[in-house]
């Protein structure tokens, strides 16, 4: 670089960092004045026991748990949703999260007989059926193959199924919040089937859990071969008990019921199966009076998390307005969103990584005059598919088709500030 | 602890030296070829003995593929129904309180409100005896013998009025003459064409609409867990 072209830089700097100055001192001009006869805070003027006191020491807590003060951030059950708490689901807080990785803890769960408590030491994986060499792999095999590490969410395939005849749950944790999205380790499946050698006629695979459902479903050996892995590990460390520790299957982009948690065979055959799970269940009954079967991939949607009935607006003014977007069919290209009901709409800002079928965070850095809001956000993907609205979808489906609603959501927002979920024509 | 055959160890052993003196690059290279570029075994994992297969492998597919030698009818199902399903399921599969209805609601599923049950909606009988003998009844799973799995499903066929007779035998030999009465109403996902209309190149952004009015609002219903205050956490 010539003196001269880092002289140009340096003025060029030395003008920045002035203009910024002097936007910061316009900003300071507008701050609220000090009301007359003003008290000043005794958080400040007075010692607080936090400063004063010790706190606990390195010991107290060999695995950490978040601040008591954000013990309100927790997953949640509707408990009329099912006929019992071992086949049913909670949701995760997403109004409460930011950024795009979900805490281990938070994830939402959904089991269809209980959580496996399984030792890994007593974990088996079987591959068997059409292959060359049926094979029994423990943990300790699993773990000495060639590792990848993959951040996707998982979408139950029900999520916001409760909506699909109108507004009816009051917060983006139970309209949405069968969401999660984290960094699994594990092996590609392609990998563990290598081992014991594809038979050429193979089509479909049967994943199978341990768990006392013994939930199964058939994979098309297409998927199974491209991207599904194996994971042991979640966040950096093992699964969870409810998330299918020791082993579950990663099948990205495709809905929940898929991801085979306590997963223990892999059997490969010609065709599938017809499992409960994808006849009876995850089967879309249509206003025809017909079903389409096999509906895997979870289309582009997005939801405001930022306000949101369980996170109102609490101050006119400056306000950040957010949310998480994803698609199942590759990366989220675009987030729009809308405060007049779907009128107008801008381009919202996509912060952090934006990853193949992984959530994407958004904002909008919102001035807010105090007006009634009708917010709603729209996600586009890398395929051009642009997220619907409920109307559009009920055109094509009706309202009887339970999973896959990937609608629009409408927030009202209250000159109050108070949020609710409301459905509008 | 290991009750691997010898010879099996031999082979893992031999399988392990060869990956050992391997370059990572190599066995990353395994590990994503294809399928049928006869990839180099990483020598992992041991071979399943047929019993074990034959213990973990109870999958029932439509065209009968697993189906167990065995027999029941629907009178031996009746019986068993009533001492180990009917507690949740009803006496007839009418389902007590919330627990799954498992008849009726044939010609139901144009409705506003249709009834998904066996009869009137699941396609293939194979998923009835295999999803029994795999996970019911519920909390005591893979209790249920071959010949009960038959009985019971006997029983559920005559609920749903596709067998009459209360002495009909479902075994294995009949089993894939059984048509379900929901059978060819289920086809494969067709988003991409039903649905094109949702790849738009140019979503509208400006001035889209008439003013909206909200024609449904969730606290209406009132049916939202208390969301201000979470359980108590001692």
């Amino acid at each position: 670089m010539s003196d001269k072209a880092s002289a140009d830089i340096l003025n060029r700097r030395r003008f920045l960092s002035i203009a910024g100055l002097a936007g910061a001192g316009a900003a300071m001009s507008s701050l609220p004045a000090v009301a007359e006869g003003a008290k000043p805070d005794p958080l400040i003027t007075e010692v607080q026991d936090w400063e004063r006191y010790l706190g606990d020491g390195v010991d107290k807590r060999p695995y950490g748990m978040p601040s008591k003060f954000e013990k309100n951030v927790i997953r949640r059950d509707v408990s009329w949703l099912t006929a019992s708490p071992e086949s049913s689901v909670n949701f995760t807080p997403l109004h409460a999260l930011d950024g795009i990785i979900t805490p281990s803890g938070l994830c939402f769960e959904r089991h269809h007989g209980g959580v496996a408590e399984i030792n890994p030491d007593d974990h088996r994986l079987m591959i068997n059926g059409l292959v060359e060499r049926p094979l029994v792999f423990t943990m300790d095999d699993i773990r000495r193959m060639p590792r990848v590490n993959k951040i996707h969410f998982l979408e139950c395939a029900a999520n916001s199924g409760m909506e699909w005849r109108g507004a009816q749950l009051n917060g983006c944790q139970f309209t949405h919040g069968m969401v999660h999205n984290v960094m699994y380790t594990g092996v590609r499946l392609r990998t563990l089937l290598d081992e014991a050698g594809l038979k050429p006629n193979v089509k479909w695979l049967m994943l199978e859990g341990a768990d006392s459902a013994g939930m199964n479903r058939s994979l098309p050996i297409e998927k199974a071969l491209d991207d599904v892995l194996i994971a042991f590990a979640m966040n950096g460390e093992a699964l969870r008990p409810e998330q299918g520790y020791p082993l579950r299957a990663v099948i990205p982009g495709w809905e929940g019921n898929l991801w085979v948690k306590w997963l223990r065979r892999i059997e490969a055959g010609d065709k599938p199966w017809a499992t409960r799970e994808e006849t009876s269940k995850y089967t879309d009954l249509l206003a025809d009076g017909r079903s389409r079967k096999h509906t895997f991939i979870m289309d582009a949607k997005s939801v405001v998390t930022n306000p949101s009935p369980q996170a109102p607006l609490k101050y006119k003014g400056r306000n950040v307005l957010s949310g998480f977007a994803w698609s199942g069919r590759g990366t989220v290209k675009r987030v729009d969103v809308t405060i007049d009901g779907g009128r107008n709409w801008q381009t919202a800002r996509i912060d952090g990584p934006v990853l193949d079928k992984s959530l994407v965070r958004f904002y909008v850095d919102l001035d807010w005059d105090g007006r009634e809001m009708m917010i709603q956000s729209r996600a586009m993907d890398s395929t051009g598919y642009v997220q619907p609205t409920k109307a559009e979808l009920r055109k094509v489906r009706g309202v009887n088709s339970i999973y896959h609603n990937n609608g629009i959501q409408t927030w009202l927002v209250h000159k109050s500030g108070e949020t609710e979920n409301v459905e509008i024509a | 602890m290991s009750r691997l055959p010898k010879l099996l160890v031999l082979a893992a052993l031999g399988g392990l030296s060869l990956t050992a003196f391997s370059l990572p690059a190599s066995a990353q290279q395994a590990a994503s070829s294809s399928a049928t570029a006869h990839p180099k075994k990483l020598g992992l994992g041991r071979v399943a003995l047929p019993e074990e297969i034959k213990a973990w492998d109870t999958d029932v597919r439509p065209d009968g593929l697993g189906l167990p030698v065995g027999k029941g009818t629907v009178k031996e199902g009746d019986a068993l129904f009533q001492e180990r399903c009917a507690s949740c399921h009803g006496e007839f599969g009418e389902g007590a309180g919330r627990w799954p209805v498992l008849a009726g609601g044939q010609g139901s599923l144009k409705a506003d409100r249709p009834d998904k049950t066996i009869g009137s909606f699941w396609p293939d009988l194979s998923t009835v005896f295999d999803y029994i003998r795999r996970a019911m009844p519920f909390g005591n799973a893979q209790s249920l013998t071959d010949d009960e799995a038959y009985a019971l499903t006997a029983y559920l066929l005559s609920l749903n009025d596709i067998v009459k007779d209360e002495n009909f035998e479902l075994n294995n030999k009949n089993f894939t003459s059984i048509k379900m009465p929901n059978a060819s109403a289920f086809y494969d996902d067709d988003r991409e064409v039903a649905e094109k209309q949702f790849w738009e190149k140019d979503p509208c952004m400006k001035d889209c609409r008439d003013a909206p009015k909200v024609v449904g609002r969730a606290m209406a219903i009132d049916v939202t867990p208390d969301s201000k205050e979470g359980p108590k956490v001692e």
